[in-house]
Protein backbone atom coordinates (compact mmCIF):
# COMPACT_ATOMS: atom_id res chain seq x y z
CA UNK A 1 0.00 0.00 0.00
CA UNK A 2 2.78 2.39 0.99
CA UNK A 3 4.67 1.62 -2.20
CA UNK A 4 1.50 2.04 -4.24
CA UNK A 5 0.89 5.47 -2.74
CA UNK A 6 4.44 6.66 -3.47
CA UNK A 7 4.13 5.32 -6.99
CA UNK A 8 0.81 7.08 -7.45
CA UNK A 9 2.22 10.30 -6.06
CA UNK A 10 5.12 10.13 -8.52
CA UNK A 11 2.69 9.57 -11.40
CA UNK A 12 0.65 12.60 -10.36
CA UNK A 13 3.67 14.83 -9.71
CA UNK A 14 3.31 17.07 -12.79
CA UNK A 15 -0.47 17.35 -12.58
CA UNK A 16 -2.19 20.24 -10.88
CA UNK A 17 -5.76 18.89 -10.98
CA UNK A 18 -5.65 15.18 -10.20
CA UNK A 19 -3.76 15.23 -6.92
CA UNK A 20 -4.10 12.60 -4.21
CA UNK A 21 -6.57 14.94 -2.50
CA UNK A 22 -8.94 15.28 -5.46
CA UNK A 23 -8.64 11.57 -6.26
CA UNK A 24 -9.68 11.06 -2.63
CA UNK A 25 -12.82 13.12 -3.29
CA UNK A 26 -13.58 11.01 -6.35
CA UNK A 27 -13.00 7.86 -4.29
CA UNK A 28 -15.38 8.96 -1.54
CA UNK A 29 -17.85 10.04 -4.21
CA UNK A 30 -17.70 6.60 -5.80
CA UNK A 31 -18.44 4.95 -2.45
CA UNK A 32 -21.36 7.33 -1.78
CA UNK A 33 -22.86 6.86 -5.24
CA UNK A 34 -22.62 3.07 -5.05
CA UNK A 35 -24.13 3.03 -1.55
CA UNK A 36 -26.97 5.34 -2.53
CA UNK A 37 -27.85 3.50 -5.73
CA UNK A 38 -27.41 -0.01 -4.33
CA UNK A 39 -29.46 0.65 -1.18
CA UNK A 40 -32.28 2.42 -3.02
CA UNK A 41 -32.45 -0.38 -5.62
CA UNK A 42 -32.54 -3.13 -3.00
CA UNK A 43 -35.22 -1.43 -0.88
CA UNK A 44 -37.12 -0.42 -4.02
CA UNK A 45 -37.06 -4.00 -5.27
CA UNK A 46 -38.37 -5.34 -1.95
CA UNK A 47 -41.18 -2.77 -1.98
CA UNK A 48 -42.01 -3.33 -5.65
CA UNK A 49 -42.85 -7.05 -5.42
CA UNK A 50 -45.90 -6.75 -3.11
CA UNK A 51 -46.88 -3.48 -4.81
CA UNK A 52 -46.86 -5.17 -8.22
CA UNK A 53 -49.03 -8.00 -6.92
CA UNK A 54 -51.39 -5.51 -5.27
CA UNK A 55 -51.50 -3.41 -8.43
CA UNK A 56 -53.12 -6.32 -10.24
CA UNK A 57 -55.60 -6.94 -7.43
CA UNK A 58 -59.32 -7.08 -8.20
CA UNK A 59 -60.05 -4.97 -5.13
CA UNK A 60 -59.97 -1.32 -6.11
CA UNK A 61 -59.07 -0.15 -2.60
CA UNK A 62 -55.79 -2.04 -3.00
CA UNK A 63 -55.00 -1.37 -6.64
CA UNK A 64 -56.09 2.29 -6.82
CA UNK A 65 -53.70 3.73 -4.17
CA UNK A 66 -50.82 1.80 -5.72
CA UNK A 67 -51.79 3.08 -9.16
CA UNK A 68 -51.85 6.65 -7.81
CA UNK A 69 -48.46 6.24 -6.12
CA UNK A 70 -46.88 4.94 -9.34
CA UNK A 71 -48.59 7.66 -11.35
CA UNK A 72 -47.29 10.47 -9.14
CA UNK A 73 -43.71 9.19 -8.84
CA UNK A 74 -43.41 8.33 -12.52
CA UNK A 75 -45.14 11.53 -13.53
CA UNK A 76 -42.84 14.01 -11.76
CA UNK A 77 -39.09 14.59 -12.18
CA UNK A 78 -36.82 12.90 -9.64
CA UNK A 79 -35.11 16.25 -9.03
CA UNK A 80 -38.43 17.77 -7.91
CA UNK A 81 -39.09 14.80 -5.61
CA UNK A 82 -35.61 15.20 -4.11
CA UNK A 83 -36.14 18.94 -3.50
CA UNK A 84 -39.53 18.27 -1.91
CA UNK A 85 -38.16 15.64 0.44
CA UNK A 86 -34.96 17.49 1.37
CA UNK A 87 -36.01 21.16 1.46
CA UNK A 88 -39.76 20.59 1.74
CA UNK A 89 -39.77 18.74 5.05
CA UNK A 90 -38.18 21.66 6.91
CA UNK A 91 -41.39 23.63 6.40
CA UNK A 92 -43.33 21.07 8.43
CA UNK A 93 -43.86 22.95 11.70
CA UNK A 94 -41.85 21.58 14.60
CA UNK A 95 -40.24 18.71 12.68
CA UNK A 96 -36.87 19.57 14.25
CA UNK A 97 -38.19 18.43 17.64
CA UNK A 98 -39.34 14.98 16.47
CA UNK A 99 -37.34 11.79 16.03
CA UNK A 100 -37.81 12.15 12.26
CA UNK A 101 -35.30 15.01 12.25
CA UNK A 102 -32.51 12.69 13.35
CA UNK A 103 -32.76 10.84 10.02
CA UNK A 104 -33.82 13.79 7.86
CA UNK A 105 -31.15 16.22 9.06
CA UNK A 106 -28.31 14.79 6.96
CA UNK A 107 -28.84 14.76 3.19
CA UNK A 108 -28.16 11.04 2.69
CA UNK A 109 -31.45 9.67 4.04
CA UNK A 110 -33.74 12.20 2.28
CA UNK A 111 -31.95 11.37 -0.99
CA UNK A 112 -32.25 7.67 -0.27
CA UNK A 113 -36.00 8.05 0.37
CA UNK A 114 -36.53 9.99 -2.86
CA UNK A 115 -34.52 7.52 -4.94
CA UNK A 116 -36.16 4.49 -3.33
CA UNK A 117 -39.73 5.75 -3.85
CA UNK A 118 -38.89 6.65 -7.42
CA UNK A 119 -37.30 3.36 -8.39
CA UNK A 120 -39.98 1.39 -6.53
CA UNK A 121 -42.66 3.06 -8.67
CA UNK A 122 -40.90 2.17 -11.91
CA UNK A 123 -40.05 -1.36 -10.77
CA UNK A 124 -43.67 -1.94 -9.73
CA UNK A 125 -44.81 -1.13 -13.25
CA UNK A 126 -42.14 -3.37 -14.77
CA UNK A 127 -43.18 -6.31 -12.58
CA UNK A 128 -46.89 -5.68 -13.08
CA UNK A 129 -46.42 -5.94 -16.83
CA UNK A 130 -44.42 -9.14 -16.44
CA UNK A 131 -47.01 -10.69 -14.08
CA UNK A 132 -49.85 -9.72 -16.40
CA UNK A 133 -48.20 -11.36 -19.36
CA UNK A 134 -47.86 -14.76 -17.66
CA UNK A 135 -48.94 -17.41 -20.16
CA UNK A 136 -52.57 -18.41 -19.62
CA UNK A 137 -51.65 -22.09 -19.93
CA UNK A 138 -49.24 -21.94 -16.98
CA UNK A 139 -51.96 -20.59 -14.71
CA UNK A 140 -54.51 -23.11 -15.91
CA UNK A 141 -52.02 -25.92 -15.35
CA UNK A 142 -51.34 -24.67 -11.80
CA UNK A 143 -55.08 -24.52 -11.09
CA UNK A 144 -55.49 -28.03 -12.49
CA UNK A 145 -52.91 -29.19 -9.95
CA UNK A 146 -55.11 -27.70 -7.23
CA UNK A 147 -52.60 -25.02 -6.18
CA UNK A 148 -53.87 -22.25 -3.89
CA UNK A 149 -53.51 -18.64 -5.06
CA UNK A 150 -50.49 -18.06 -2.82
CA UNK A 151 -48.71 -21.20 -3.87
CA UNK A 152 -49.40 -20.50 -7.52
CA UNK A 153 -47.98 -16.98 -7.13
CA UNK A 154 -44.89 -18.27 -5.38
CA UNK A 155 -44.17 -21.29 -7.55
CA UNK A 156 -45.42 -20.31 -10.99
CA UNK A 157 -46.27 -16.67 -11.59
CA UNK A 158 -43.49 -14.77 -9.79
CA UNK A 159 -40.51 -16.90 -10.94
CA UNK A 160 -41.50 -16.65 -14.56
CA UNK A 161 -42.44 -12.98 -14.23
CA UNK A 162 -39.04 -12.12 -12.72
CA UNK A 163 -37.30 -13.76 -15.61
CA UNK A 164 -39.34 -11.84 -18.13
CA UNK A 165 -38.79 -8.59 -16.23
CA UNK A 166 -35.02 -9.01 -16.09
CA UNK A 167 -33.99 -7.08 -19.23
CA UNK A 168 -36.30 -4.15 -18.43
CA UNK A 169 -35.13 -4.13 -14.81
CA UNK A 170 -31.50 -4.02 -15.94
CA UNK A 171 -32.37 -0.84 -17.78
CA UNK A 172 -33.96 0.62 -14.64
CA UNK A 173 -30.77 -0.10 -12.66
CA UNK A 174 -28.68 1.83 -15.18
CA UNK A 175 -31.18 4.71 -15.25
CA UNK A 176 -31.02 4.83 -11.47
CA UNK A 177 -27.22 5.03 -11.50
CA UNK A 178 -27.38 7.97 -13.88
CA UNK A 179 -30.25 9.63 -12.03
CA UNK A 180 -28.19 9.54 -8.83
CA UNK A 181 -26.02 12.30 -10.35
CA UNK A 182 -28.53 14.85 -9.03
CA UNK A 183 -27.71 13.95 -5.41
CA UNK A 184 -25.08 16.71 -5.34
CA UNK A 185 -27.77 19.41 -5.42
CA UNK A 186 -28.58 18.57 -1.81
CA UNK A 187 -24.89 18.78 -0.81
CA UNK A 188 -24.13 15.05 -1.04
CA UNK A 189 -20.56 14.48 -2.25
CA UNK A 190 -21.34 11.72 -4.72
CA UNK A 191 -19.34 11.17 -7.93
CA UNK A 192 -20.92 14.15 -9.66
CA UNK A 193 -20.51 16.21 -6.49
CA UNK A 194 -16.80 15.43 -6.52
CA UNK A 195 -16.58 16.39 -10.19
CA UNK A 196 -18.40 19.68 -9.55
CA UNK A 197 -16.06 20.38 -6.64
CA UNK A 198 -12.96 19.79 -8.79
CA UNK A 199 -14.48 21.79 -11.65
CA UNK A 200 -15.31 24.73 -9.40
CA UNK A 201 -11.91 24.67 -7.74
CA UNK A 202 -9.70 24.40 -10.82
CA UNK A 203 -12.05 25.83 -13.48
CA UNK A 204 -11.39 22.68 -15.50
CA UNK A 205 -14.77 21.37 -16.68
CA UNK A 206 -13.36 18.97 -19.27
CA UNK A 207 -10.88 17.21 -17.00
CA UNK A 208 -13.27 17.01 -14.06
CA UNK A 209 -16.31 15.75 -15.96
CA UNK A 210 -14.52 13.50 -18.48
CA UNK A 211 -12.88 11.69 -15.59
CA UNK A 212 -16.18 11.21 -13.78
CA UNK A 213 -17.89 10.16 -17.02
CA UNK A 214 -15.28 7.42 -17.38
CA UNK A 215 -16.07 6.17 -13.87
CA UNK A 216 -19.81 6.10 -14.64
CA UNK A 217 -19.04 4.19 -17.84
CA UNK A 218 -17.09 1.57 -15.88
CA UNK A 219 -19.97 1.19 -13.41
CA UNK A 220 -22.46 0.84 -16.25
CA UNK A 221 -20.32 -1.84 -17.89
CA UNK A 222 -20.24 -3.77 -14.62
CA UNK A 223 -24.05 -3.61 -14.36
CA UNK A 224 -24.49 -4.61 -18.02
CA UNK A 225 -22.17 -7.55 -17.52
CA UNK A 226 -23.99 -8.69 -14.38
CA UNK A 227 -27.37 -8.60 -16.08
CA UNK A 228 -26.05 -10.32 -19.19
CA UNK A 229 -24.77 -13.08 -16.95
CA UNK A 230 -28.11 -13.33 -15.11
CA UNK A 231 -30.03 -13.40 -18.37
CA UNK A 232 -27.80 -16.17 -19.74
CA UNK A 233 -28.38 -18.21 -16.60
CA UNK A 234 -32.07 -17.55 -16.01
CA UNK A 235 -33.37 -17.20 -19.54
CA UNK A 236 -31.39 -20.15 -20.94
CA UNK A 237 -34.59 -22.05 -21.67
CA UNK A 238 -35.82 -19.30 -24.00
CA UNK A 239 -32.77 -19.37 -26.25
CA UNK A 240 -33.02 -21.17 -29.55
CA UNK A 241 -31.53 -24.66 -29.42
CA UNK A 242 -27.79 -24.54 -30.04
CA UNK A 243 -26.91 -24.66 -33.66
CA UNK B 1 -4.42 63.93 -59.60
CA UNK B 2 -1.64 63.13 -57.20
CA UNK B 3 -2.93 65.57 -54.60
CA UNK B 4 -6.38 64.08 -54.94
CA UNK B 5 -4.99 60.60 -54.27
CA UNK B 6 -3.13 61.75 -51.18
CA UNK B 7 -6.22 63.52 -49.91
CA UNK B 8 -8.44 60.50 -50.36
CA UNK B 9 -5.82 58.31 -48.64
CA UNK B 10 -5.80 60.77 -45.77
CA UNK B 11 -9.57 60.60 -45.42
CA UNK B 12 -9.43 56.81 -45.56
CA UNK B 13 -6.72 56.81 -42.90
CA UNK B 14 -8.71 59.12 -40.63
CA UNK B 15 -11.72 56.85 -40.99
CA UNK B 16 -9.57 53.87 -40.02
CA UNK B 17 -8.27 55.60 -36.88
CA UNK B 18 -11.79 56.64 -35.89
CA UNK B 19 -12.99 53.09 -36.50
CA UNK B 20 -10.32 51.51 -34.31
CA UNK B 21 -10.90 54.07 -31.57
CA UNK B 22 -14.57 53.18 -31.30
CA UNK B 23 -13.67 49.47 -31.41
CA UNK B 24 -11.54 49.92 -28.28
CA UNK B 25 -14.39 51.15 -26.10
CA UNK B 26 -17.45 49.68 -27.77
CA UNK B 27 -20.71 49.05 -25.94
CA UNK B 28 -20.41 45.91 -23.86
CA UNK B 29 -22.42 43.32 -21.98
CA UNK B 30 -21.53 42.49 -18.38
CA UNK B 31 -22.21 39.09 -16.78
CA UNK B 32 -23.58 39.02 -13.23
CA UNK B 33 -24.89 36.31 -10.90
CA UNK B 34 -27.94 37.40 -8.89
CA UNK B 35 -28.96 37.41 -6.11
CA UNK B 36 -25.94 38.19 -3.97
CA UNK B 37 -27.05 40.98 -1.68
CA UNK B 38 -26.05 43.74 -1.38
CA UNK B 39 -23.62 43.41 -4.28
CA UNK B 40 -26.21 42.43 -6.88
CA UNK B 41 -29.91 41.66 -6.44
CA UNK B 42 -33.32 42.56 -7.73
CA UNK B 43 -35.69 45.15 -6.32
CA UNK B 44 -39.24 43.91 -5.62
CA UNK B 45 -40.32 45.11 -9.07
CA UNK B 46 -37.60 43.02 -10.71
CA UNK B 47 -34.98 45.64 -11.52
CA UNK B 48 -31.28 44.81 -11.07
CA UNK B 49 -29.59 46.79 -8.33
CA UNK B 50 -26.69 46.55 -5.89
CA UNK B 51 -23.18 47.87 -5.39
CA UNK B 52 -21.76 46.14 -8.48
CA UNK B 53 -24.64 47.25 -10.67
CA UNK B 54 -24.49 50.91 -9.57
CA UNK B 55 -20.70 51.07 -9.74
CA UNK B 56 -20.70 49.26 -13.11
CA UNK B 57 -23.23 51.70 -14.56
CA UNK B 58 -21.26 54.66 -13.18
CA UNK B 59 -18.05 53.28 -14.76
CA UNK B 60 -19.76 52.78 -18.12
CA UNK B 61 -21.16 56.32 -17.99
CA UNK B 62 -17.66 57.66 -17.17
CA UNK B 63 -16.16 55.80 -20.16
CA UNK B 64 -19.09 56.88 -22.28
CA UNK B 65 -20.44 53.49 -23.40
CA UNK B 66 -23.69 51.60 -23.05
CA UNK B 67 -23.58 48.56 -20.75
CA UNK B 68 -26.12 45.79 -20.72
CA UNK B 69 -26.31 43.35 -17.79
CA UNK B 70 -26.56 39.62 -18.52
CA UNK B 71 -27.62 37.31 -15.68
CA UNK B 72 -25.57 34.11 -15.52
CA UNK B 73 -25.22 31.43 -12.82
CA UNK B 74 -21.93 31.42 -10.90
CA UNK B 75 -20.90 27.89 -11.94
CA UNK B 76 -20.64 28.90 -15.59
CA UNK B 77 -19.73 32.56 -15.29
CA UNK B 78 -16.11 32.28 -16.54
CA UNK B 79 -16.93 29.81 -19.36
CA UNK B 80 -19.70 32.26 -20.39
CA UNK B 81 -17.16 35.09 -20.68
CA UNK B 82 -14.91 32.94 -22.85
CA UNK B 83 -17.87 31.85 -24.95
CA UNK B 84 -18.56 35.56 -25.64
CA UNK B 85 -22.00 35.53 -24.05
CA UNK B 86 -20.81 38.79 -22.46
CA UNK B 87 -17.60 40.85 -22.45
CA UNK B 88 -16.96 41.39 -18.74
CA UNK B 89 -17.88 39.93 -15.37
CA UNK B 90 -18.73 42.23 -12.50
CA UNK B 91 -20.15 39.89 -9.92
CA UNK B 92 -18.21 40.09 -6.64
CA UNK B 93 -15.40 38.06 -8.19
CA UNK B 94 -12.27 37.82 -6.07
CA UNK B 95 -8.99 38.27 -7.92
CA UNK B 96 -6.72 35.24 -7.52
CA UNK B 97 -3.99 33.41 -9.41
CA UNK B 98 -6.12 30.49 -10.58
CA UNK B 99 -8.71 32.82 -12.11
CA UNK B 100 -5.98 35.03 -13.55
CA UNK B 101 -4.92 32.12 -15.75
CA UNK B 102 -8.37 32.30 -17.35
CA UNK B 103 -9.28 35.98 -17.33
CA UNK B 104 -7.82 39.49 -17.22
CA UNK B 105 -8.73 41.46 -14.09
CA UNK B 106 -9.20 45.19 -13.59
CA UNK B 107 -7.76 46.88 -10.51
CA UNK B 108 -9.61 45.71 -7.39
CA UNK B 109 -12.65 47.90 -6.76
CA UNK B 110 -13.51 46.68 -3.25
CA UNK B 111 -11.96 44.29 -0.74
CA UNK B 112 -14.66 42.77 1.41
CA UNK B 113 -13.89 40.57 4.38
CA UNK B 114 -15.42 37.13 4.98
CA UNK B 115 -16.92 36.06 8.30
CA UNK B 116 -18.47 33.15 10.15
CA UNK B 117 -22.20 33.37 10.81
CA UNK B 118 -24.10 31.09 13.18
CA UNK B 119 -27.59 30.83 14.66
CA UNK B 120 -27.89 32.92 17.83
CA UNK B 121 -28.25 29.89 20.11
CA UNK B 122 -25.14 28.07 18.84
CA UNK B 123 -22.12 28.60 21.06
CA UNK B 124 -18.88 28.60 19.07
CA UNK B 125 -15.66 30.15 20.37
CA UNK B 126 -13.15 31.79 18.07
CA UNK B 127 -13.22 29.54 14.99
CA UNK B 128 -10.34 27.06 15.01
CA UNK B 129 -9.79 23.35 14.45
CA UNK B 130 -10.87 22.64 18.05
CA UNK B 131 -14.00 24.78 18.17
CA UNK B 132 -15.29 23.66 14.75
CA UNK B 133 -14.53 19.98 15.35
CA UNK B 134 -17.49 17.78 14.37
CA UNK B 135 -19.74 20.67 13.27
CA UNK B 136 -21.57 20.94 9.95
CA UNK B 137 -20.40 24.00 8.02
CA UNK B 138 -21.95 25.58 4.95
CA UNK B 139 -20.23 27.28 2.02
CA UNK B 140 -21.17 28.16 -1.54
CA UNK B 141 -19.56 25.71 -3.94
CA UNK B 142 -16.50 26.93 -5.81
CA UNK B 143 -16.09 30.17 -3.85
CA UNK B 144 -12.90 31.19 -2.07
CA UNK B 145 -14.78 30.55 1.18
CA UNK B 146 -15.19 26.95 0.00
CA UNK B 147 -11.43 26.63 -0.60
CA UNK B 148 -10.56 28.24 2.75
CA UNK B 149 -12.94 26.10 4.80
CA UNK B 150 -12.12 22.90 2.89
CA UNK B 151 -8.37 23.33 3.36
CA UNK B 152 -8.43 24.50 6.98
CA UNK B 153 -11.33 22.57 8.47
CA UNK B 154 -12.26 19.94 5.86
CA UNK B 155 -10.65 17.20 7.95
CA UNK B 156 -12.37 17.96 11.26
CA UNK B 157 -15.82 19.23 10.16
CA UNK B 158 -18.51 18.26 7.63
CA UNK B 159 -18.49 20.79 4.80
CA UNK B 160 -21.78 21.12 2.91
CA UNK B 161 -21.47 22.86 -0.44
CA UNK B 162 -24.45 24.70 -1.93
CA UNK B 163 -25.17 25.92 -5.42
CA UNK B 164 -26.81 29.13 -4.17
CA UNK B 165 -26.63 31.20 -0.99
CA UNK B 166 -30.44 30.86 -0.69
CA UNK B 167 -30.26 27.07 -0.32
CA UNK B 168 -27.61 27.51 2.33
CA UNK B 169 -29.65 30.03 4.35
CA UNK B 170 -32.66 27.70 4.11
CA UNK B 171 -30.62 24.82 5.51
CA UNK B 172 -29.29 26.96 8.35
CA UNK B 173 -32.85 28.13 9.14
CA UNK B 174 -33.94 24.52 9.34
CA UNK B 175 -31.13 23.63 11.75
CA UNK B 176 -29.04 21.51 9.38
CA UNK B 177 -26.00 23.80 9.62
CA UNK B 178 -24.06 24.92 12.68
CA UNK B 179 -22.28 27.77 10.93
CA UNK B 180 -21.68 29.21 7.46
CA UNK B 181 -18.69 31.07 6.07
CA UNK B 182 -19.70 33.96 3.83
CA UNK B 183 -18.60 37.25 2.36
CA UNK B 184 -19.29 39.64 5.21
CA UNK B 185 -21.57 42.09 3.31
CA UNK B 186 -23.65 39.23 1.92
CA UNK B 187 -23.96 37.57 5.32
CA UNK B 188 -24.85 40.89 6.91
CA UNK B 189 -27.71 41.61 4.53
CA UNK B 190 -29.09 38.06 4.14
CA UNK B 191 -28.68 36.90 7.75
CA UNK B 192 -28.22 39.80 10.17
CA UNK B 193 -30.43 42.49 8.63
CA UNK B 194 -33.17 40.27 7.23
CA UNK B 195 -35.96 38.65 9.19
CA UNK B 196 -34.63 35.18 8.38
CA UNK B 197 -34.01 34.44 12.03
CA UNK B 198 -31.67 35.09 14.90
CA UNK B 199 -28.07 35.08 13.66
CA UNK B 200 -24.74 36.44 14.84
CA UNK B 201 -21.19 36.88 13.61
CA UNK B 202 -18.69 34.48 15.18
CA UNK B 203 -15.13 35.73 15.64
CA UNK B 204 -13.46 38.51 13.68
CA UNK B 205 -13.87 39.42 10.03
CA UNK B 206 -11.29 37.47 8.02
CA UNK B 207 -9.24 38.82 5.09
CA UNK B 208 -6.01 36.82 5.48
CA UNK B 209 -4.17 34.81 4.18
CA UNK B 210 -4.00 36.40 0.74
CA UNK B 211 -3.67 33.05 -1.03
CA UNK B 212 -7.38 32.54 -0.28
CA UNK B 213 -8.84 36.01 0.04
CA UNK B 214 -6.85 37.52 -2.79
CA UNK B 215 -6.55 41.16 -3.55
CA UNK B 216 -10.23 42.04 -3.55
CA UNK B 217 -13.01 42.01 -6.14
CA UNK B 218 -12.10 42.78 -9.73
CA UNK B 219 -13.92 43.12 -13.02
CA UNK B 220 -12.94 40.20 -15.27
CA UNK B 221 -12.32 40.52 -18.99
CA UNK B 222 -11.08 38.18 -21.69
CA UNK B 223 -7.25 38.09 -21.72
CA UNK B 224 -6.97 39.91 -25.05
CA UNK B 225 -9.30 42.83 -24.13
CA UNK B 226 -6.49 44.89 -22.60
CA UNK B 227 -7.79 48.30 -23.81
CA UNK B 228 -11.16 47.61 -22.24
CA UNK B 229 -9.58 46.77 -18.87
CA UNK B 230 -7.47 49.93 -19.01
CA UNK B 231 -10.51 52.05 -19.80
CA UNK B 232 -12.27 50.64 -16.72
CA UNK B 233 -9.18 51.18 -14.53
CA UNK B 234 -8.96 54.82 -15.62
CA UNK B 235 -12.68 55.36 -15.00
CA UNK B 236 -12.43 53.71 -11.56
CA UNK B 237 -9.59 56.05 -10.60
CA UNK B 238 -11.67 59.05 -11.70
CA UNK B 239 -14.75 57.93 -9.74
CA UNK B 240 -12.65 57.40 -6.61
CA UNK B 241 -11.24 60.90 -7.00
CA UNK B 242 -14.49 62.77 -7.65
CA UNK B 243 -16.40 61.13 -4.79
CA UNK B 244 -18.87 59.10 -6.87
CA UNK B 245 -17.32 55.87 -5.62
CA UNK B 246 -17.71 56.88 -1.95
CA UNK B 247 -21.30 57.85 -2.57
CA UNK B 248 -22.15 54.43 -4.05
CA UNK B 249 -20.22 52.66 -1.30
CA UNK B 250 -22.15 54.52 1.39
CA UNK B 251 -25.46 53.66 -0.30
CA UNK B 252 -24.89 49.95 0.30
CA UNK B 253 -22.49 49.62 3.23
CA UNK B 254 -23.20 52.71 5.26
CA UNK B 255 -20.53 55.13 6.39
CA UNK B 256 -17.32 53.50 7.65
Amino acid sequence: MEALMTWLEAQLADNSIFTLQTLGYYGEGLVTTVQLVFLSLIIGLVLAVPLAIGRGSRHRWISLPIFLYCYVFRGTPLLVQLYLIYYGVVFVEGIQETWLWVILEKPFVPALIAFTLNTAAYTTEIFRGAIKSTARGEIEAARAYGMSRGLMLRRIVLPSAFRRALPAYGNEVIFMLHASAIASVVTIMDLTGAARFVYARYYAPFDAFLFVAAIYLCLTFAILYLFRYLERRLLAHLKPASG
Amino acid sequence: MKLHKILSLGVFGAALVAGSASAEVRDIRIGVDVPYEPMEYRTPDGELTGFDIDLGNALCAEIGIQCEWVVQGWDGIIPGLQARKYDAIMSSMTINEQRREQVLFSDPYITPPSAWFAPGDVEIGTPSEETLDGLTLGVQRGTLQDNYVTDLYGDVADVNRYATADDMVLDMDSGRLDAVFLDFPIGKSTLLDSEAGDYKVVGKKITEPKEYFGEGFGIAFRQRDKELAEAFNAALATLKENGTYDEIHERYFGAD
